[in-house]
């Protein structure tokens, strides 16, 4: 097969990419390359081009923009190409869109019709170059230009199509949801091909769609059950085998899938129980991939309804991952052991050292692992360490994305679990303090609400300590230089509400700090905003206890500023304060009461303080006010009501205006709704809740009718997509809202304590100190049989989250639409003995897998005979050898390799007769290197002029060598 | 889901990228450049993983290429590694004892081969054979398509002379 390591290019090809491979520096092959954009530029656009060159130019466009630059300028080229009736240049034409464009580019229009064209052709390999473009290429917009075809794909006799046809709707599924799931019986359909390449394709699909919906899929357990069973039991052809383990891939998709389905349901979980244990123990743990099943495994068991026999396996599975010296099997065996601890928490334990020498290994990936597996074993027993340790590792990594994430964790596992309000806020602090500007400013609402909510126990004397402990740690931590945004927006809104609560510090001093928070960050404006807000604040708490205000001269001189301020927010701020000095210690008790952040603020949205004021006005002769619904005959009202309706009239040519089709008067339900809570200015989470299922159920269902009403659209391009409602932006809203209302102080205390705290040098101490990586290992996984997670602290978390679960309610409901159109599927016995009459006929002992593989024999043998031959050439490497050298080194053109191969082949035909054991021979080939092929190449690249001495001496070795 | 394979050098040059995931040309250079910092500096002993925001990157070294592959949160680190390792197989079975300076001069094929291994971000065939016989099928036909076109040219030649 060394032939195909040919090289086809033109010379001057192989020059380009022989001159970039040489080039020294970064500036040196940016130039060559933008040469070689100039002559593309100018010799692609020559009309006369013969396709063969044309083909050429476009590979070379493949590998200028490989090389990361721009060649958007030959796209239309590329497009041009699939045009091509020759499949040849079609194909390179399919391969050069696919990596060119994105699927919202514009020229994807100009490539549709000829998918179109294409996937009706009788060539199978034109269909498959289609289907691969129709993966990558096709949007939501062009879906039905395709469907219909790719459907009808499904059933195509060449298994290669069917396979890439399930990919294709795969991807159509993801795109929209909703534009195939009339269709989604076809995935269990094809489940029963008889091609096990065509089933292990549509396990893809299934995955996702169980992920979305478990319930309508239980049908399924025993098809999956029996499959993974005849799987393990080798009974797929042995093309599928890999490394001597039965179609491992499959196995792990089904693995994968039994996962999801037996998750918290007993039933289907016994059914499944059996088939698992025996793969843990077919298992070939000196593989990886044998691993990575193990693995899988693992995962499965952790996932369904637990058995203790199989419990007992993952643990051990999970031990020897732990004890091997493979980093990736001990990270493999570091997640395992996070999902297991869930269901078995005591097998931490034995690995508890093994888990610490992961925690300070220097391989950051390894570590994080680590870190997820402590995040998920936290308790309050050992929440001061796993904390300590993670705040220290957030400091000292520069990643922003992991920083972030491990700052949510820290604080989330704060709130849940800790042990005095002291270290909530030192913790707090510290966090803000190395991460704020990366924290989500949701986490500083919370912290905002949780000081002025307090624990949620009745214990006012705690929630008081909890703030003046803040306040105290505030005041100390204000003396830092360069503190976080978010960090400071919190400092400065707990000082407002609770500096003077406790009368430890008084007014001036206070201010004092708030003033030099707005000077010294004077580029921030909310940080002024939230300063110049605490300022009306304790002026306002004093002027109401009836002491005398005196501002101070730089408060004053701030105030002035802020007065002219360019922000028209902080002005008003400005000016409110202004105001509220100047009224009388009752009047500003009732607008700033204090330590009131926390109450309810009831609307009175029939605004009914004003009724006497009308009634005056009234009697003065004004005109009663008329709701806007019965107002008529008004010019403009048309445009308060509808829209459309506007438009219409606006065009003065209809004067009917359209019957509103059904589904938008639904799909204008939430906004409506939404609106009334967003007038709310407390809005109780309740409601905002119990409003919002509903609401998308409906317009969800609407949407799944819709798709069922609409015309037909085969072959029209879909111009306008229909709006889909995101309900993810109007919780965000209700969400800020509350939490302007619940912010809350927190005191941050000496860091510099926490900061002396010893910091590990994992390596020397690995070697010297067991007994500190033991206090260290007691400290973590000590009490293990203790207290689990504060209840009083527990409904704050469950508050947050309670947003995501109502998102997660959005897909599922249109998923059940959709389920309820699936055409009930009858399931046959036996998954993969069914399926066409030629099988069926059979006498019922003779596998079907097998009489597919004796059809397929006669195709493979050539080629595999070709490959024996090969490796017959190679232990008669002396004579080849000879040959090698007796030709002339020095030849120029290509055509020498044409002659080694010649000179090669004749051995090769000779041993074609008595090949039996091809199989063997293949899989031995892979890992010898092939002296022949590496040979032919080395004299075909001497002649390029890559010399093996020059830069890159191991570009010749052979990659599995 | 893979969202993409990326083949680069030991000095960080290119020879393989595959998007399945929409990325503009800027995203994809800024990749490349972070992904090849990180990957190319990491030693022989760790993982062959790398958190990297917030998906996983599984690598690994051949002679002197590096394979990546960009995958979710939740995927099986192992089976990818797997896959690199069945597409490495299938490459060396298809040039014949594959090495880097084939996949520089025949990307083109590399990518053909690819697209019968992965489609959409999955792992579409898990037979080496059946990729093979697939990539042999489009051969033979570009062969059968090379003849053509010499006999025509000769048939033109004839009657033109």
């Amino acid at each position: 097969m060394g032939s195909q390591g040919g090289f086809y290019q033109s010379k001057e090809f192989l020059d380009l990419v022989k001159s970039i491979g040489e080039a020294r520096s970064k500036a040196e092959e940016d130039r060559i390359v933008l040469g070689e954009i100039e002559t593309l530029k100018r010799r692609i656009s020559d009309p006369d081009i013969p396709k063969f060159k044309m083909k050429e130019y476009i590979i070379r466009l493949v590998y200028v923009e490989m090389l990361g630059h721009d060649a958007s300028f030959g796209y239309i080229h590329a497009v041009k190409m699939t045009h091509d009736d020759s499949l040849l240049v079609k194909r390179t034409g399919y391969l050069a869109v696919t990596l060119f464009l994105n699927e919202d580019h514009d020229l994807i229009i100009l490539i549709v019709n000829t998918i179109q064209k294409d996937l009706k052709s009788d060539n199978y390999l034109v269909v498959c170059a289609a289907l691969n473009a129709v993966c990558r290429l096709i949007n939501e917009e062009t879906i039905p230009a395709v469907l219909p075809q790719v459907v009808e794909l499904l059933a195509h006799p060449k298994e290669a199509v069917r396979k890439k046809a399930i990919m294709a709707l795969h991807r159509f599924y993801q795109k929209s949801p909703s534009s195939v799931s009339h269709l989604v019986s076809n995935f269990r359909k094809r489940l029963c091909d008889n091609d096990p390449g065509v089933m292990g394709a549509t396990l893809c699909p299934l995955f996702e769609l169980i992920t979305i919906d478990v319930s309508s899929y239980k049908d399924l357990v025993i098809s999956f059950v029996s499959i993974l069973k005849q799987v393990a039991e080798r009974r797929l052809p042995k093309a599928y085998d890999y490394h001597q383990m039965p179609a491992p891939f499959i196995q792990i998709k089904l693995l994968k899938i039994l996962a999801l389905l037996g998750s918290g349901d007993k039933q289907a979980s016994e059914n499944m129980y059996t088939v698992v244990g025996d793969i843990f123990r077919k298992c070939d743990s000196s593989s990886n991939i044998g691993n990575a099943v193990l693995y899988e495994c693992i995962c499965c068991v952790s996932s369904i309804y637990p058995n203790p026999k199989l419990l007992e396996s993952a643990a051990d599975a999970i031990s020897r991952f732990l004890k091997s010296d493979s980093h990736n099997l001990k990270y493999m065996g570091i997640d395992a052991l996070g999902r297991l601890i869930k269901i078995s928490p005591e097998i931490a334990e034995q690995h508890q050292l093994a888990v610490i020498d992961c925690l300070e290994d220097p391989d950051d990936t390894l570590k994080r692992k680590t870190f997820e597996l402590l995040y998920k074993m936290t308790k309050s027993t050992n929440v001061e360490v796993i904390v300590d340790r993670m705040i220290d590792y957030m400091i000292s990594i520069n990643d922003n994305h992991y920083k972030t994430e491990i700052a949510s964790r820290c604080v989330e596992l704060a709130e849940q679990f800790a042990p005095s309000n002291q270290w909530f806020i030192l913790t707090m602090n510290k966090v803000f303090e190395h991460a704020g500007d990366l924290v989500n400013i949701k986490v500083a609402h919370n912290l905002m609400r949780l000081i002025a909510e307090g624990f949620g126990e009745d214990d006012d004397t705690a929630d008081s300590q909890l703030r003046s402990s803040a306040v105290d740690s505030y005041l100390h931590i204000l003396g830092e230089p360069k503190l976080p945004s978010v960090f400071l927006q919190v400092i400065c809104w707990v000082l407002g509400e609770y500096g003077t609560a406790d009368g430890k510090y008084s007014a001036s001093l206070v201010t004092g700090k708030l003033c030099d928070v707005a000077e010294a960050y004077s580029n921030d404006e909310t940080v002024k905003a939230y300063a110049v807000t605490a300022l009306m604040k304790i002026y306002a708490f004093e002027i109401a206890a009836g002491r005398k205000v005196d501002m101070l001269p730089e408060c004053q001189s701030l105030m002035e500023e802020f007065l002219a301020s360019h922000s028209t927010d902080l002005q008003q701020r400005a000016y409110e304060l202004q105001a509220v000095i100047g009224l009388d210690a009752h009047a500003v008790e009732s607008i700033m009461p204090s330590d009131a952040s926390c109450e309810d603020i009831e609307v009175d949205k029939a605004l009914s303080f004003l009724n006497g004021y009308i009634q005056d006005s009234i009697e003065k002769g004004a005109q009663p006010y008329i709701p806007e619904s019965e107002r008529s005959g008004m010019l403009n009202i048309s445009k308060f009501r509808n829209q459309d309706h506007h438009e219409a009239s606006s065009h003065g040519l209809r004067f009917e205006a359209y019957e509103l089709p059904k589904q938008t008067v639904q799909s204008k339900i939430p906004p409506a709704s939404l609106a009334s809570t967003e007038l709310v200015p407390v809005p109780e989470p309740v409601y905002v809740r119990e409003s919002y299922p509903t609401t998308t159920v409906s317009s969800a269902s609407s949407d799944a009718g819709s798709t069922e009403l609409k015309l037909r659209l085969d072959g029209v391009q879909k111009k306008w997509g229909r709006q889909t409602h995101s309900p993810a932006t109007s919780t965000s809203s209700s969400t800020s809202q509350k939490t302007v209302n619940g912010a809350t102080q927190v005191d941050g205390s000496n860091t510099s304590n926490s900061r002396t705290r010893e910091t590990y040098d994992s390596r020397k101490q690995q070697v010297e100190i067991t007994p500190e990586k033991q206090k260290l290992a007691a400290s973590l996984f000590g009490g293990s049989s203790k207290t689990e997670k504060k209840p009083a602290t527990g409904h704050k978390i469950s508050k947050s989250s309670s947003h995501m679960v109502e998102k997660s309610h959005v897909p599922k409901s249109s998923m059940e639409v959709a389920s309820e159109k699936k055409v009930p599927f009858q399931q046959p016995p036996d998954l993969l003995d069914f399926g066409e009459p030629t099988v069926q006929s059979n006498a019922p002992s003779v596998d079907p897998f097998k009489e597919l593989e004796d059809l397929l024999e006669p195709t493979t043998q050539v080629a595999s005979a070709e490959n024996h031959g090969s490796t017959a050439a190679a232990t008669k490497s002396p004579d080849i050898m000879g040959l090698y050298k007796e030709t002339p080194a020095g030849i120029h053109n290509k055509d020498d390799s044409d002659i080694l191969s010649g000179l090669s082949n004749p051995p090769v035909t000779n041993m074609l007769g008595g090949t039996t054991k091809t199989q063997v021979a293949q899989s031995s080939k892979g890992r010898r290197p092939n002296l022949k092929d590496s040979l032919q190449k080395d004299t075909l690249v001497r002649q390029m002029g890559v010399t093996p001495s020059s830069l890159n001496p191991i570009l010749f070795k052979d990659l599995l060598g | 889901m893979i969202h993409f394979v990326l083949l680069i050098s030991r000095q960080g040059k290119v020879r393989l990228t595959k998007w399945y995931s929409p990325y503009s040309q800027k995203e994809r250079t800024k990749v490349i450049r972070e992904l090849g910092g990180v990957i190319l500096s990491r030693g022989p002993k760790l993982c062959n993983f790398v958190d990297w925001r917030g998906f996983k990157v599984v690598y690994k070294r051949y002679a002197s290429l590096y394979f990546c592959m960009c995958i979710d949160q939740d995927d099986n680190e192992l089976e990818v590694l797997e896959i690199i390792h069945h597409f490495v197989e299938i490459l060396d079975r298809y040039f014949g004892s594959v090495c880097e300076l084939d996949l520089i001069f025949n990307f083109h094929k590399a990518y053909y081969i690819l697209d019968e291994l992965l489609l959409a971000g999955e792992l579409q065939e898990s037979s080496k054979k059946t990729v093979a016989r697939l990539i042999a099928a489009q051969d033979s036909l570009v062969e059968t398509a090379k003849e053509q076109a010499s006999s025509i040219s000769n048939i033109i030649a004839q009657a033109t002379k």
